[in-house]
């Protein structure tokens, strides 16, 4: 199951050019990028690991593609995606947010059921991926 | 589409690249370095024959542009890294005309496990254009063989080695020091393919230089402040911690703070246009370079 969050997500996987060129075009917009990564693709996870501080004051994706590389080597059975932020004022807040790495076989989603009183059921989603790495996030 | 162009006008290129426009530049703005800029014109040269060679599909490996700039206190160096951006820039050969100039502070770190992010994070600025490390032998400290100086070289010279299409890396610094850091540091020295010596400029050089400088500060020299810059370029050479065009500017601070005084002392006159803007030779001969 392709999971699918954050732009592009619905298109084919970037390219490693692709990816360069978003990152340009948010660079030029000068904003600050970052790498981060997970096990836990949840929709309602929104803290991913980060992979190294944002990068600030960069004139070129050449930076952050090395980042890049560097953390599928480490990560690359993982979900890694790159974030884009805005410091502007009134902003202050994520401006780009696509996943650049999958695992090779997603697991998806279970759904789980939880009996309350008075057959009431309430249903929750759980990554199963996160049962790969019970430790790790 | 079977590479019908059997031939590439390089007169066209040039004129096309706009490179002939940064050169007169060059030219202009820099008094002397005639060493410098021959090599500049040598590494342009080679940079237009690539991008030839390149439109008639003929491919090879983008030549290795790091460099090492040595010379005395003054002689442009920084001045050059600039420009050197700007060129490699019209030629294509890096995609951002911007240098990053940093020492030893930026790149080295504090304690263990400081440095690597320090310097990778100094690498990532300055991709896609060039980076600027003057004094770089203090990167190597011998007397301390724990210093943290080692591990920035050796991940600079990691990224020089795979990266080299994004990444031009100038070092600077005074030849006889740099020598000794090449000596220690092997890998460095066969990573730098051009070794640019600035040499000193010679009195009437630094004339010119010091018309130009007073130029771009609208000011000017009258006859008398020529003359006594000449004399005063001529006592300053021999005397000790003489940094070249650096003393000049400095010279001329002073020149420019004596002028004000003077004006300043003879207030009772309106000042002309041309007072305002003109550097006597009394304002230069005040120095102390005179008296001693």
């Amino acid at each position: 199951m392709k999971v699918t969050q954050g732009q592009f997500s619905f298109l084919p996987d970037l390219t490693d050019a692709d990816i360069a060129k978003q990152v340009e075009y948010a660079l030029e917009k000068g904003w600050a990028v970052a790498v981060e990564y997970t096990t836990d693709p949840h929709p309602r996870n929104t803290y991913w690991t980060m992979w190294g501080n944002p990068m600030f004051d960069l004139k070129d994706p050449a930076g952050v593609m090395m980042e890049i590389t560097a953390c599928r080597r480490e990560h690359g059975g993982k979900y890694i995606r790159v974030l884009a932020f805005d410091s502007k004022k009134g902003w202050e807040s994520i401006r780009m947010n696509f996943m650049i790495n999958r695992p090779e076989y997603e697991p998806g989603f279970e759904l789980v059921r939880a009996e309350g009183p008075g057959r009431t059921v309430r249903y929750t989603l759980r990554s199963h991926s996160t049962a790969a790495y019970p430790a790790a996030s | 589409m079977n590479g019908a162009v059997e031939s590439i006008d390089l007169a066209a290129l040039y004129q096309s690249s706009n490179i002939h426009a940064t050169m007169h530049a060059l030219d202009s703005d820099l008094v002397g370095l005639t060493p410098v800029k021959t090599r500049i014109r040598e590494i342009s040269a080679l940079l237009l024959v690539e991008s030839a060679r390149r439109q008639l599909g003929l491919q090879a490996e983008p030549p290795s542009l790091h460099m090492c700039f040595t010379g005395n206190p003054g002689t442009g160096k920084t001045t050059v890294a600039g420009r050197i951006a700007e060129i490699l820039h019209q030629l294509g050969y890096i995609r951002r005309n911007h240098v990053v100039a940093v020492t030893r502070d930026d790149l080295v770190g504090q304690y263990i496990g400081h440095t690597a992010p320090k310097t990778k994070e100094v690498l990532k600025k300055a991709m896609g254009g060039v980076l600027f490390i003057d004094e770089a032998y203090y990167l190597y400290r011998p007397e301390n063989e724990r210093d943290y100086g080692q591990e920035a070289i050796e991940i600079m010279l990691q990224v020089m080695e795979d990266r080299r299409d994004d990444l031009v890396v100038v070092l600077a610094g005074y030849k006889d020091r740099m020598d000794t850091f090449f000596k220690s540091n092997p890998g460095m020295a066969s990573r730098i393919a051009h070794h640019i010596d600035f040499p000193d400029y010679a009195p009437d050089e630094l004339v010119q230089i010091a018309t130009l400088m007073v130029e771009k500060m609208n000011y000017r020299f009258s006859d008398s402040g020529q003359e006594a810059m000449r004399d005063y370029i001529i006592r300053r050479m021999q005397q000790p911690r003489f940094s070249n065009a650096r003393s000049i500017r400095n010279a001329l601070d002073r020149a420019r703070l004596r002028q004000a005084n003077r004006l300043f002392a003879g207030r009772d006159v309106p000042v002309s246009r041309a007072d305002l803007q003109t550097i006597d030779g009394a304002d230069i001969r005040a120095s102390r370079v005179f008296t001693q």
